[in-house]
């Protein structure tokens, strides 16, 4: 077996070397639109190794938000930026300064490398505690069983978090997401195509989440990645849509969330505690809420702008 | 190793030999239109040769059809985002390259 | 000692690699790839520590807190990106004034 952990070893330690090139290279490079696409490039590659670590909800979810939508993100707000402000590479003009923050980081680096060798080499954790709880859950994907069920409360601020993000960005009075000349036949015709694609798909992992890797926060963003699509070749909602059902839709991941909280905590007397037989249940109508919310809510960042909003033009 | 075993990893050194040559075009080739041409062509193809290699080895009927979707889906994004390149570089005044 | 503790330490020079640039930096958009590099550094720390199980499946709950961790890092990220273009707006340029030069 000597060859195979080779091959593993010599695997894993490109895959590290290119993650550290390429966040080097995304972080120094002089052109910020090559910047961003090598950054898109590292959050690919994260997700391999997330794959190598045994982490495919992680690896899914990197892929869609981390590399996916963040990168969409990133680009949309250097487009907003405007072509003109090319960066300009204003180095200090005293060389020392560079070198004070990586004189000063060496320490840190060493000291953080150090702790990590120090840890015990076998820490089971609370997978231990995960699996002998896994069947009161109602899923049997312990990571859905921890996000959902043990640490819900947990995924309960998240939600709050993702609005409170929406909410600083709408007040802030974004800028518009610049819409092109009428989009051409092949874009339209390919957004036509995928949108349905994306929902049926992001319905499938809203549902396989409870016995294999997926969950609500995959589910999500592919509904956000049909909504970026959408997004981006010029469709806009009709005003009717944007003022109520918007707002619902916005709503319903915390408000489901926050009611489950109410009643077990009312009934069971425990803050999130779900009577056993119907936990299944009770995490799958979370999950549907928490899929509809997120998707709205990452679309929405990326349109940046109120989509009612007149009164900055 | 049984045959199915070694027809799957000569299906998936096939498909790396092609995305290599892929790469290989956009590394070399003089401007974006044949870089799109190389790219978009020779990935194509050893995706789908990946994919192969890959269902050969699923267990079940259902997850070699995933596989198979999943080729045709970037198949489709991959046509499509290599003619918006293609018009967008166009629209910007990029020429061909001539000799 | 397996490929654990290469992914950490992986992680640990994301991590300072992220800081460097968001202190040299002063243009806003390289601050916040900076600060998703940060982010990731310490989810790769926190996911391979999560497999020193031995022969076990790995700790769930880490996994989880990168998931989480993920999905706040991209909302973080387009709060800072409204703020990078409002500040831009202000002030005509998406870097932070230094206080040295005029």
């Amino acid at each position: 077996m000597e060859a195979m952990t080779l091959l593993t070893w010599g695997f894993d330690g490109l895959l590290g070397l290119a993650l550290l090139w390429l966040a080097w290279l995304a972080l120094s490079c002089e052109d910020l639109f090559r910047a961003i696409v090598l950054f898109v490039v590292f959050g690919l590659l994260m997700a391999l190794a997330w794959v190598r670590l045994d982490a495919p909800d992680v690896a899914l979810a990197e892929a869609a938000i981390g590399a996916g939508l963040t990168g969409a993100l990133l680009l949309a707000g250097l487009a907003k930026l405007g072509v003109d402000d090319t960066d300009e590479k204003e180095r200090p003009e005293n060389r020392s300064v560079q070198w004070l923050p990586m004189v000063a980081l060496l320490p840190v680096a060493v000291g953080l490398g150090y702790t990590i060798f120090s840890l015990p080499t076998n820490a089971p954790g609370l997978s231990a505690a995960v699996t002998a709880n896994l069947e009161a859950s109602g899923v049997s994907n312990p990571v859905t069983a921890v996000l959902l069920n043990f640490r819900g409360y947990d995924t309960l601020l998240e939600m709050v978090v993702l609005l409170l993000a929406l909410l600083g960005v709408w007040s802030l009075g974004g800028t518009a997401l610049r819409r092109e000349a009428v989009a051409g036949p092949v874009l339209d015709t390919l957004t036509r195509l995928l949108i349905p694609v994306l929902i049926l798909v992001s319905a499938y992992l809203l549902w396989v989440g409870a016995h294999a890797p997926g969950g609500a926060f995959q589910a999500g963003s592919v509904l956000a990645a049909a909504g970026v699509l959408g997004l981006l070749t010029g469709w806009r909602p009709r005003s009717t849509l944007t003022a109520l059902p918007l707002r619902l839709v916005l709503i319903i991941g915390p408000a489901a969330f926050i009611i489950m909280a109410l009643f077990t905590l009312l009934i069971e007397g425990q803050l999130m505690k779900f009577p056993p037989g119907k936990a299944g249940v009770l995490i799958l109508i979370l999950e549907a809420g928490a899929t509809l919310s997120i998707g709205a809510t990452l679309a929405a960042l990326f349109l940046g702008e109120h989509p009612q909003n007149k009164a900055r033009k | 190793m049984t045959t199915i075993d070694y027809l799957s990893a000569a299906l998936l050194i096939a498909g790396a030999t092609f995305f290599l040559a892929g790469t290989l075009g956009l590394l070399r080739f003089p401007d974006v239109y044949t870089r799109l041409h190389a790219l978009t062509k020779a990935d194509n193809l050893g995706l789908g040769l990946t994919v192969m290699g890959l269902a050969l080895q699923a267990e079940s009927w259902a997850a070699a059809g995933k596989l198979l979707l999943i080729w045709l889906l970037v198949l489709l994004a991959g046509a499509s985002i290599a003619h918006l390149i293609a018009s967008g570089a166009l629209q910007r005044g990029i020429r061909l390259w001539k000799r | 000692m397996s490929t654990v503790y290469l992914y950490a330490l992986v992680g640990v020079g994301l991590f300072c690699l992220g800081l460097y640039a968001l202190i040299v930096h002063s243009h806003l958009l390289r601050k916040i790839l900076a600060i998703n590099v940060m982010g990731s550094g310490v989810f790769l720390v926190l996911v391979a520590l999560a497999k020193r199980t031995g022969d076990m499946p790995p700790d769930p709950v880490p996994h989880a807190m990168v998931i989480t961790g993920i999905v706040v890092a991209i909302s973080a990220t387009a709060l800072a990106l409204t703020l990078m273009l409002r500040v831009h707006e202000e002030t005509g340029r998406a870097e932070l004034a230094d206080e040295d030069r005029g």
